[in-house]
């Protein structure tokens, strides 16, 4: 029996069949990837339901050429996305900074595993967080979106999308291998209670359609390829026609703008969750699974007495800074563990300035932090 | 806060991520409560060491896993050897009694069932973990029969309903047979 449309109801399902499912109820109907554990259930669902709803799949030869695939899908007028995890997202950085430049909305979920290299396939990791702002090459600002449970990566998924439309950007999904494999109850809201943020269309007639004049904020509208505008895109740096110019001033001006159009927008943007932190001595700050770990070794300190906060972020790029730094005047401590060496932490750090104490919880990968782990942190951290 | 820990550990192959699987269903979908589903696994596809953990509870679950579980459920020795040092003196083991030999103890409750026998009579091993499903869910009631019936129902393989209806109807009868009254026969 073929469902022919968004799924409606109450499901069981892990969280990469809820990250596709995510992408089927923001209108996406292409994606291109290449299956990598433990992404591969993302294409794999993805497969078997872009059929039912007039999508197309593609199983591409790499990931060089999913994400030049996405793209070009995208300027084709269908939004379009890819899933991948460690060795595949490393690759895929070229052409996701084609994307910023040609400034083409699309979606990149990253089933993130333990690295570097091939790592532990089957296993967690949250090493790709500094990638996921810096990996491609150039200057540049971007978006990622860090779910913490299956419900959440359905969300995440559309509001990726919705943010790729209204700022024009490839938008990253940074999950990780615990929350991607994990099954919990997720709902699945009517079509039409899901808000969508419909693509930019030029106002403009075809003739006096400039395609890189922006809008009053940063962000020009965008003609899909086939509709009669002429437009010119290329990853070199180009003026508002999107002819090349190689000139310092602008390069100046176009990359000031892709950076400019999400930093100005960030309040807007920004998306995290707050437990007790007003009052607390202590915040932990995290996301993805180590933020749950953390919101259990947060309830387990708060049994002793301890006044701990938890700061959840749900975006974390671009870095919810303001807000930590308001934190860091009225907290003694952050805590921060992740599931790396030590990557988020240093914007905590950087944003505390010296008003609070940083303390990074570092976890090399294959499984979450220990809750006591955490636990003996906050209480070191207020004795 | 009330919270159930439910870890089912056997080999690759035997169906124990989709027994996990149907019981986090059911508890989440049919029984309304809360329940987080996770898996281990190795790269193997059949014979690896392979155990799935379910949570369950009346309030939102922040950390997904199980460091000693309240119900273990067995059916490979050396699942066995690996999970049952994790147990706490309530803990309620179950085991398939022709693939587990338990050491004595006599401070843990062990439910038995020949889980795999049961199901090659039925016709079909494969069916062996819904006896099993059937078994926990008789014996520990951490989800209502209802529920795990129609979570087992949505689960399977189209054509293959009755035949899996039979087998967690039959884990279910052994199970009731295995508790004193005061363990909640009958419920």
């Amino acid at each position: 029996m073929a469902r022919r449309g968004p799924l409606v109801g109450e499901f069981f399902m892990n969280g990469d069949i809820a990250c596709a499912e995510g992408g089927i109820s923001a209108g996406c109907r292409f994606f291109a990837g290449y299956p990598i554990t433990p992404a591969t259930e993302v294409a794999e669902r993805m497969a078997a339901r872009l059929p039912e709803v007039g999508g197309t799949f593609i199983q591409m030869e790499d990931e060089l050429g999913s994400m030049a695939a996405i793209l070009g899908a995208s300027w084709a007028g269908v939004k379009s996305m890819t899933s991948t995890s460690g060795p595949g997202f490393s690759l895929m950085m070229e052409n996701l900074g084609l994307g910023i430049m040609l400034e083409t909305p699309c979606v990149v979920a990253n089933i993130q595993r333990a690295g570097p290299s091939t790592g532990l396939p089957t296993l967690t990791g949250q090493g790709d967080m500094m990638q996921a702002r810096w990996g491609s090459h150039g200057p540049y600002s971007i978006i990622a979106l860090c779910p913490s449970s299956p419900q959440e990566c359905y969300y995440l998924t559309i509001k990726a999308f919705n943010l790729s439309e209204q700022y024009r950007l490839p938008v990253l999904v940074m999950a990780d291998e615990i929350v991607g494999h994990m099954s919990e109850k997720v709902v699945i809201p009517p079509p039409e209670d899901i808000p969508l943020t419909p693509r930019r269309q030029p106002t403009t007639p075809p003739g006096e359609y400039v395609p890189f004049q922006p809008d009053e904020d940063l962000v020009p509208p965008m003609a899909n390829a086939g509709d009669g505008y002429r437009f010119h895109v290329t990853g070199l740096t180009h003026d508002e026609r999107g002819y090349p110019v190689m000139t310092a001033a602008a390069q100046d001006k176009l990359v000031r703008r892709l950076i400019d159009k999400i930093e100005v927008n960030k309040a807007d943007i920004i998306e995290i969750e707050e437990d007790g932190t007003e009052d607390a001595d202590v915040i932990v700050c995290s996301y993805g699974i180590s933020a749950r770990v953390s919101q259990y070794a947060v309830e387990l300190a708060r049994g002793e007495g301890i006044k701990v906060g938890m700061l959840r972020l749900i975006t974390v790029w671009p870095f919810p800074e303001e807000r930590i730094r308001q934190l860091a005047r009225q907290t003694k401590t952050f805590i921060v563990p992740e599931i790396n060496s030590g990557q988020i932490v240093l914007e905590v750090e950087r944003c505390a300035g010296g008003k609070a104490e940083t303390l990074l919880l570092p976890h090399m990968g294959g499984s979450a932090h220990r809750p006591e782990t955490i636990l003996e942190a906050i209480r070191s951290a207020v004795k | 806060m009330h919270r159930d820990e439910i870890v089912i550990g056997g080999l690759g192959g035997q169906g124990i991520v989709l027994a996990g699987y149907i019981m986090g269903k059911a508890a989440a979908l049919f029984d309304k409560k809360n329940s987080t589903h996770t898996q281990d696994y190795g790269p193997e596809a059949r014979g690896g060491a392979c155990r799935t953990q379910v949570v369950i509870s009346d309030d939102p679950i922040s950390y997904p896993y199980i460091d000693n579980p309240s119900v273990l459920a067995v059916m490979s020795q050396g699942a066995y050897n690996t999970y049952s040092p994790t147990m706490r003196p309530d803990t309620m083991l179950l085991i398939d009694e022709d693939m587990v030999k338990p050491e004595k103890s006599k401070d843990t409750r062990i439910f038995t069932i020949p889980a795999t026998r049961i199901a090659q009579e039925l016709g079909r091993a494969a069916v062996a973990n819904i006896v099993m499903l059937g078994f926990i869910t008789a014996v520990s009631q951490v989800v209502s029969r209802d529920a795990m019936k129609q979570a087992v129902l949505e689960s399977v393989p189209k054509g293959t309903e009755e035949l899996n209806t039979k087998a967690f109807d039959r884990g279910y009868a052994h199970g009731l047979e295995q508790l004193t009254p005061s363990e909640g026969k009958g419920k």
